[in-house]
Order: structure tokens, then C-alpha cells, then sequence
């Protein structure tokens, strides 16, 4: 797919307007993992705007993630930059083979403990 | 007054003691909670991607069985809620969504998002009403330093759940002070506990629930209570302190004797 596909597809199925955003870096700011992310929030906005669409799909950040909403929530323009993370990571995924989570590493995954929503949780994010 | 019940998958399994004490409660406070038949998990996380239909269907059954029957959805798990409040919400709103779903359905009566969906919690406030449960309790928990632990999924997106101020909420401080214990206010209240990342690199919720934790002890917490089984597997696996960890259920069914 090239490059120009990819910023459609991440454009439609997040429903997200790049453009409004403001680049005030709220998002950044308000983003509990930044710390371990190679790009941050607001630059998936502007790297996606700029249609930079696979070198944020090579990138380990669209697995670090955790949706917790909190850019979506403070954000000043109402941009959403996790939707952006998530289309992103499906561009990925969606693909054949690229699947990140695959069910036999499960096991030595587990403790007794262990939710069984953490398991639905990691597949919903990570496999198709 | 009878609702309908979505339990979802973890209560069945590692968090018996969210479901059973919700059920013992809700049937003390005149709340008949009537199960779904044959449910189907909600897949633990609202798929975001607006072209995402099948991961919603789940979701969007048990929420016409509930308008089937005229009653409102009650959910207890965060997750779950936060799952399935979405799925309405799109249900409601987007009319794509709306439009697939109900043609792959293809149900005699189209779903429109008509069901009302309440977080258990929302049930004790506006069915059964705090002031009621406090005059319930048998067992006050006076004295009790708790804090509330909400978390991500109850409160955002905070227009779409709708629940309480996303960035200062006050819902599960009156169910504290309820049962006749002292809340505890601290920052990291609506913070992420580091969620599903916990399988594949746990040194990440270990961070985040260490500071949730710190959070809610520098304040003067001596019991943390949360809705959600990730949020207590992480708090209690990851958070890097003793500090008893319990659901908002176990907490009530202390409060009316029934634990
Ligand atoms: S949803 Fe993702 S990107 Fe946004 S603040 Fe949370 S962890 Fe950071
Ligand atoms: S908070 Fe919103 S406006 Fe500000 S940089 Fe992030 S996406 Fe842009």
C-alpha cells in the first residue's frame, strides 16, 4: 500500500481531523506512558497530517499505548490523538502475518491471578 | 424493580467476589439483577476504529435483549460498562455504525440505542438512592480511610460516559461516605493503572500503579477500592504495596452485614 493509502485509511476509520489540532502538546503532557514512547501523541497528530504514516507503523509506540483516553479526554480542540494511535496500529495488524499477540506465548504469560480481561483486552489491541 | 444483568466474562472466573456481592446487595436493597441469557464477552476493550462492526455485535445483543424486556442494562466490571456504554452510544449516534450492525442482524425491529445502561454504582445512586443505603447499613464503616480508585474506563470519554466529571469526580466518595467511611481525595484517582500492558511488559503498570498507589497512601488511605478486576490485578501485582485492594461490592456487602 503506499504511503498515501495508509493517511487515508488512518484518516477514515479514526474519524479524526488532524488539522484542528493546535499543537499545544496537552496531550503529551497528559499521556501516563509518554515516557516510553519513541513518538508521542501529538506527534502521531502531526506525523500523520504529514502522511509519515510508516515510520509511525515501524515504530514500537503504537503498542505502548494503554487507551486510557486521557489526551481524547484533555485535549483543547476535542482532536483525539488515541483514535490516531489505534488506526495506526490496525494499518499494522491488519495485515497479513502481523499479527503482535499471538495465542502460544499465552501461557508463559499467565499467573493465577491474572484477569481474563487482560487476555480479551491484549487480543482486542494487538491481533486480528 | 427488576434490571437487566451483564456480568461479563472475569466476574465468572477471577472476580467471583465483584458479581457475587453485587448480586447479594442488590437483592438487600429491593434490586432484582435478572442475568442475560447467553451473554457474550465484550472483548475487554471498545473497539475504536469507526469501521469496527463485528467486535461490536456483543455488545449491541445484549443491549436490544435489554430493551426486549423494557429494562434498563446493568453492568458492574468497568471494562464491560465502558464497552458497552460506547457501543450504544454509536448505536445511538453514528449512523454507519448503526446501519451495518442492524443489517447484519437484520433483527425485526431495528436497535437504535434505546436501552438505558447504568454502571452499578449509578443503580445505588439513582435506583436505590445513597440515602437509603445509608440507612441500610448495619455495619458502618466508620472510621475507614478509603480511597476510591476510578481509573480510565468509568470516566472517559467523559461526554460519551457521561458517569461523573471526568476530571474530578465525586460519585464514589458519596458511596463511601454511604457506608460511613471517610473518602480520600488524591490526584492519581483518575489515573491509568497501566491496563492490558501488564502481559506483555509488566515493568509498565508496575510505574503507573506504584504511583497510583504512593498517591492514594501519601493522602492517608488505608483500604482502596476500585470497579474493575484489571485495575485490582494491577494494583495489588504491580503496585508495589500492601494496601488492601477491594471491590466497591465487598465494600457495600461489609457495610449491610452481608459479608
Ligand atoms: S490513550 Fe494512549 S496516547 Fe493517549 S494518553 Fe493514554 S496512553 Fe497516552
Ligand atoms: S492536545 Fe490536541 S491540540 Fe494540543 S497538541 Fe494534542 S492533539 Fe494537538
Amino acid at each position: 500500500m503506499e504511503q498515501n493509502n495508509f493517511k487515508e485509511t488512518v484518516l477514515r476509520i479514526s474519524g479524526v481531523n488532524p488539522k484542528k489540532c493546535m499543537r499545544c502538546g496537552k496531550c503529551s503532557g497528559a499521556c501516563p506512558n509518554y515516557d516510553e514512547m519513541e513518538f508521542h501523541p501529538h506527534q502521531f497528530v502531526s506525523m500523520v497530517e504529514n502522511g509519515e504514516i510508516e515510520k509511525l507503523m515501524t515504530s514500537p509506540s503504537v503498542y505502548k499505548c494503554l487507551t486510557c483516553f486521557a489526551c481524547v479526554e484533555r485535549c483543547p480542540r476535542q482532536v483525539e490523538p488515541a483514535k490516531l494511535i489505534e488506526a495506526v496500529r490496525l494499518c499494522v495488524i491488519r495485515q497479513a502475518g502481523q499479527n503482535h499477540l499471538k495465542p502460544d506465548q499465552i501461557p508463559e504469560m499467565l499467573d493465577e491471578d491474572l484477569p481474563q480481561q487482560a487476555i480479551v483486552s491484549a487480543f482486542r489491541k494487538f491481533t486480528k | 424493580m427488576t434490571v437487566s444483568y451483564y456480568p461479563g466474562c472475569t466476574l465468572k472466573t477471577k472476580a467471583k467476589n465483584l458479581d457475587l456481592y453485587a448480586r447479594k446487595c442488590a437483592e438487600a436493597l429491593g434490586i432484582a439483577l435478572e442475568e442475560i441469557p447467553e451473554w457474550q464477552c465484550c472483548g475487554g476493550c471498545y473497539p475504536v476504529a469507526k469501521d469496527e462492526i463485528a467486535t461490536k455485535l456483543s455488545s449491541v445483543r445484549a443491549l436490544a435483549a435489554a430493551k426486549e424486556k423494557g429494562q434498563t442494562l446493568v453492568t458492574v466490571c468497568s471494562a464491560c460498562h465502558n464497552v458497552i456504554k460506547r457501543v450504544n452510544h454509536d448505536m445511538q449516534t453514528d449512523e454507519e455504525i448503526r446501519d451495518k450492525v442492524n443489517r447484519y442482524r437484520a433483527p425485526d425491529e431495528p436497535y437504535e440505542g434505546e436501552t438505558n445502561v447504568l454502571h452499578y454504582i449509578e443503580m445505588l445512586r439513582d435506583l436505590v438512592g445513597f440515602d437509603k443505603i445509608k440507612e441500610k447499613v448495619v455495619n458502618p464503616l466508620a472510621g475507614k480511610k478509603i480511597a476510591a480508585y476510578y481509573g480510565c474506563l468509568l470516566l472517559r470519554p467523559g461526554k460519551v460516559m457521561a458517569f461523573d466529571n471526568p476530571e474530578n469526580p465525586s460519585i464514589l466518595e458519596d458511596f463511601i461516605r454511604a457506608l460511613g467511611a471517610e473518602p480520600v481525595l488524591y490526584p492519581a484517582r483518575n489515573e491509568c493503572c497501566g491496563g492490558y500492558l501488564t502481559l506483555e511488559d509488566p515493568e509498565i503498570p508496575k510505574k503507573r500503579s506504584e504511583t497510583v498507589l504512593q498517591s492514594a497512601q501519601n493522602h492517608g488511605a488505608e483500604v482502596v477500592t476500585t470497579a474493575c478486576p484489571l485495575c485490582l490485578y494491577n494494583l495489588q501485582k504491580n503496585g508495589g504495596s500492601e494496601i488492601p485492594v477491594v471491590y466497591i461490592t465487598e465494600l457495600l456487602a461489609e457495610a449491610l452485614g452481608l459479608k
